[in-house]
């Protein structure tokens, strides 16, 4: 294995990591926001803010982790995306800060529950996926364009890319069915027969279109990238195993049975899509301008952060277990009988 | 746009939003070590008020930290939306701390959120306060890294540049820079001192509004001693950080203090006008600019004659300078006799005018700090890397940074009106005196809550 590969390989799990999470932020607010304007809302407020409140700030670290390890590894990209996404990227700073401050303001601090600002906590959860997804889109290339030696972004390309749009959609869908399913598992935990049956009946029904839309970006590369696509049709194994953990996962919430599974093949549905859809990009960051190799830091900065990096993971992981023995397994804080609240 | 128009508005953004968060950043490194004190004096003294004081504390705690997360993250993604040729460069030579800042985070929110959903579920208060070291360390370890970024732009070393190459790259050399020591201590220091002060100002308000409980009374000395303490240090690393500059950065303390001749036995000049070369009505110190810069009266100090023109930082950061070092020394002085008149029981303390200069405190060390940073970045001017690079080479070439400016403008805004109202509301809906009492009924029997 190259530092290379090391590299990559780490931002892109980190990638991962926080697409789980953040879906799971995500969609709870919107479904959140969505119980509150069909007047459920004491379904599931409970149960969101007894997860999600404990453990945003983490979530928001894991965004953090893969900008700052990206520019890290790979200095090259802060000159092409750093140029050309200032408005994308500060559009989706604009929509964490709304999160963020909800968190701040509604649920730690003076309990503002005004009725606006739910909706925009749960619209933000939409918007974001959708201003964070283009990049992948982009990435494709197609979109970043040079003008004498510097590059910028096509938005006319972009916006009228079938591509751009597909990918949108799929991480819409894709954060509104792992949300669900995740709080399936959850408020079954938790004893909240309610709540349980609302978010069971969420996940099946966002279940389809996330498959359909994910299928659907396949076809729409062979169009717009036929070499990232060509690489994709030689790892159609793994798309298939995928595919099959994704067929557990409805089983298993159609037949009302072992929610904590279900959770777990879904992740592994999406982990093996993450990854497949990695390698196929390989070895390209940005189609045709940046390869992981071109775009790559210096040797002793790659050693030196990748010692960082095992080191800082000997400390992550026993505080990351603590955290969700304390929050996600523990029975009694799930079922919301003890609050120890500052 | 031009390219200079791009850097000059990528500069008023940048400056924002750092100005924005340096104020929460702050707070952030500092409360942590506050709370475990105060938690510690009340399990060590017995005394529930200390214990009820680190609870309220954290409660508020929790705000700006996230809105601190918020700032945090905007300003780490604009560094290389804004600098995306500095970042290029600083990635190959200076990621390692900034990578190693990301760890930080993620201890600090862990363990706060661990800390902040505990309470009392162990039977062991100190059980509970050992949760909140990890919070203490992770904040004041990210402040340490990117404070080492910056002293990395103020005093770049750990490479070579060669034919526009970057050779010999040493990521620990680059991260151990000259400017380390000072700057790391003195922001650590400042943070620590700000917060006491802060705290200290809030309990004062408490008591000029007319409450009587002896809780704000313990809270107020806790917090004066400490800002005491810390603000002794601030002016010990304070002096400190002037001898690095004579030595590494001699053009920003000669143009923080209108030294134009390189001359010996240098009198430092506080506030005043410039006339030509010549400063009109300031407050002349003599010998002491020479004792701020090497220690001795006599030594030599290096005049903004010696340097090229276009290499000189704006002379208006005399103002930020005197501005830091004023407050600096009024809120030593300031806190030195509270401490004394508060132990000789002297009546002074309690008269009006006294409480609200006690008030004052908090703000004064936050407009310290905005000077201090304000200083620090724009004394480095023209350098965004400090010999290597310029900030107009630095500089996006996109468009559209005045439409961000106007967007996060507002953000900001709302953000700190959000934080006063919730905080001021939080508190004022549960008063210490009903918690209080609640408290104590609930030890009696009675309902809890
Ligand atoms: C509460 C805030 C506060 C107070 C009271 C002081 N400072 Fe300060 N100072 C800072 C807050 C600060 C800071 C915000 O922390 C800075 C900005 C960048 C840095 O490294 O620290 C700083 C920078 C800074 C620098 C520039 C270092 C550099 O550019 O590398 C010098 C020379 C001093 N300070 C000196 C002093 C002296 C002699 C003080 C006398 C009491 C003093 N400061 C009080
Ligand atoms: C250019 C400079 C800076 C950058 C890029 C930066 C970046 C960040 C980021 C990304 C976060 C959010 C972390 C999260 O998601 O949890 C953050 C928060 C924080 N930053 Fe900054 N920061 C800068 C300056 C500073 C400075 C100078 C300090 C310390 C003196 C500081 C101290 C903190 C702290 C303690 C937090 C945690 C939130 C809190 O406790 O308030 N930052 N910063
Ligand atoms: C958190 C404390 C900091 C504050 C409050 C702060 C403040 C400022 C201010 C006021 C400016 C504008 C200077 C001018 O326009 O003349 C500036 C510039 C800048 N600072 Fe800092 N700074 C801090 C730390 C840092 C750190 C740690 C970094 C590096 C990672 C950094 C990177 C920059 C950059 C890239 C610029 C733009 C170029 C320039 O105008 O110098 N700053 N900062």
């Amino acid at each position: 294995m190259t530092l290379e590969i090391i590299g990559v390989s780490v931002l892109w799990l980190f990638l991962f990591l926080y697409v789980i999470v953040a879906s799971i932020d995500f969609g709870a607010g919107f479904f959140n926001a969505y119980s509150a304007f069909t007047d459920k809302q004491h379904i599931l407020t409970n149960i969101i803010q007894r997860y999600l409140s404990p453990v945003w700030e983490v979530t928001n670290v894991f965004f953090v982790f893969f900008f700052v390890g990206i520019i890290g590894f790979f200095p090259q990209t802060a000159f092409y995306y750093g140029t050309t996404l200032l408005v994308p990227a500060s559009l989706a700073l604009i929509l964490l800060a709304i999160r963020g401050s909800y968190y701040a303001f509604a649920t730690y601090g003076a309990k503002i529950n005004h009725r606006g600002y739910i909706y925009m906590y749960g619209l933000s959860g939409l918007l974001l996926p959708a201003s964070l997804s283009p990049v992948l889109a982009m990435s494709e290339g197609g979109f970043i364009k040079m003008k004498g030696d510097q590059p910028y972004l096509d938005y006319w390309a972009l916006f009228t890319s079938p591509l751009m749009w597909s990918i949108v959609v799929l991480s819409i869908t894709a954060v509104l069915y792992i949300s669900a399913v995740f709080l399936t598992w959850y408020a079954n935990k938790a004893g909240d027969v309610k709540a349980t049956d609302l978010m069971r009946k969420y996940a099946l029904v966002w279940a389809g279109p996330a498959i359909v839309t994910a299928t659907g970006i396949i076809f729409e590369l062979r169009g717009h990238n036929p070499e990232h696509y060509s690489r994709i049709l030689d790892l159609w194994w793994v798309f298939a195993i995928s595919f099959l953990l994704f067929i557990g996962t409805v089983y298993l919430i159609w037949k009302k049975k072992n929610y904590g599974l279900a959770f777990v093949l879904l992740v592994g549905q999406f982990f093996t899509a993450f990854f497949a859809y990695g390698v196929s990009h390989y070895p390209y960051l940005l189609y045709p301008y940046l390869t992981i190799y071109d775009s790559f830091t210096n040797e002793a900065m790659a050693i030196a952060l990748i010692i960082a990096f095992i080191a800082g993971l000997g400390l992550l992981l026993p505080s990351l277990y603590l955290l969700f023995r304390l929050f996600l397994f523990d029975k009694d804080y799930v079922k919301g009988k003890s609050d120890y609240h500052a | 746009m031009g390219f200079e128009d791009t850097a000059l508005l990528s500069r008023i953004l940048t400056t924002m939003t750092l100005s924005f968060h340096i104020l929460y950043a702050t707070i952030g490194v500092g409360v942590p070590l506050m709370i475990l004190i105060a938690q510690w004096v009340g399990i060590k003294k017995k005394d529930d008020h200390y214990i009820l004081l680190a609870r309220r504390w954290a409660r508020g705690f929790v705000i700006t930290v996230a809105v601190g997360v918020v700032t945090g993250t905007a300003i780490g993604l604009q560094l290389s939306l804004l600098w995306p040729n500095f970042m290029q460069m600083a990635g190959n030579v200076i990621a390692l701390p900034l990578f190693m800042e990301v760890f930080a985070f993620f201890f600090e929110a862990i363990f706060l959120g661990i800390y902040l959903y505990t309470w009392d579920r162990f039977e062991d208060q100190r059980k509970h306060l050992l949760l909140l070291i990890p919070v203490a360390l992770g904040a004041a370890a990210s402040s340490v890294f990117i404070t080492m970024v910056n002293s990395f732009m103020n005093a770049p070393q750990g490479f070579d540049l060669v034919n526009g190459e970057l050779i010999n790259i040493s990521p620990l050399l680059a991260m151990l820079s000259p400017a380390v020591p000072t700057k790391v201590a003195h922001v650590m220091s400042t943070a620590f001192m700000t917060s006491a002060f802060v705290l200290a100002s809030i309990a004062a308000l408490r008591i000029v509004q007319g409450s009587t409980h002896v809780y704000h009374k313990k809270a107020l000395l806790m917090t004066m001693k400490l800002g005491f303490v810390f603000s002794i240090a601030t002016a010990l690393i304070g002096d400190f950080s002037g001898k690095y500059l004579a030595e590494y950065q001699p053009e920003k303390l000669a143009a923080a203090e209108w030294h134009f001749e390189t001359e010996d036995e240098a009198r430092l000049i506080l506030f005043g006008v410039l006339d030509g070369q010549e400063p009109k009505y300031a407050i002349e110190i003599p010998y002491a600019l020479s004792i701020l810069a090497h220690g001795v009266p006599s030594a030599e100090v290096t005049g903004l004659n010696e340097f090229p023109e276009d290499e000189i930082p704006p002379l208006w950061i005399h103002y930020l300078f005197d501005t830091m070092v004023s407050i600096g020394m009024w809120l030593a002085f300031f806190s030195f006799v509270y401490v004394v008149a508060a132990w000789r029981k002297w009546p002074i303390i309690t008269k009006k005018w006294f409480r609200w200069l006690t008030v004052a405190a908090g703000p004064l060390a936050l407009i310290a700090i905005e000077a201090g940073w304000w200083f620090t970045e724009v004394g480095r001017q023209p350098w965004i890397l400090r010999g290597y690079m310029k900030t107009s080479e630095a500089a996006t070439t996109s468009g559209q940074v005045d439409l961000m400016i106007i967007l996060f403008a507002g953000l900001y805004f709302i953000l700190g009106i959000g934080t006063i109202v919730v905080l001021s509301r939080m508190y004022k809906r549960n008063p210490v005196e009903k918690e209080l009492a609640q408290r104590q009924k609930a030890d009696k029997g009675g309902d809890p809550e």
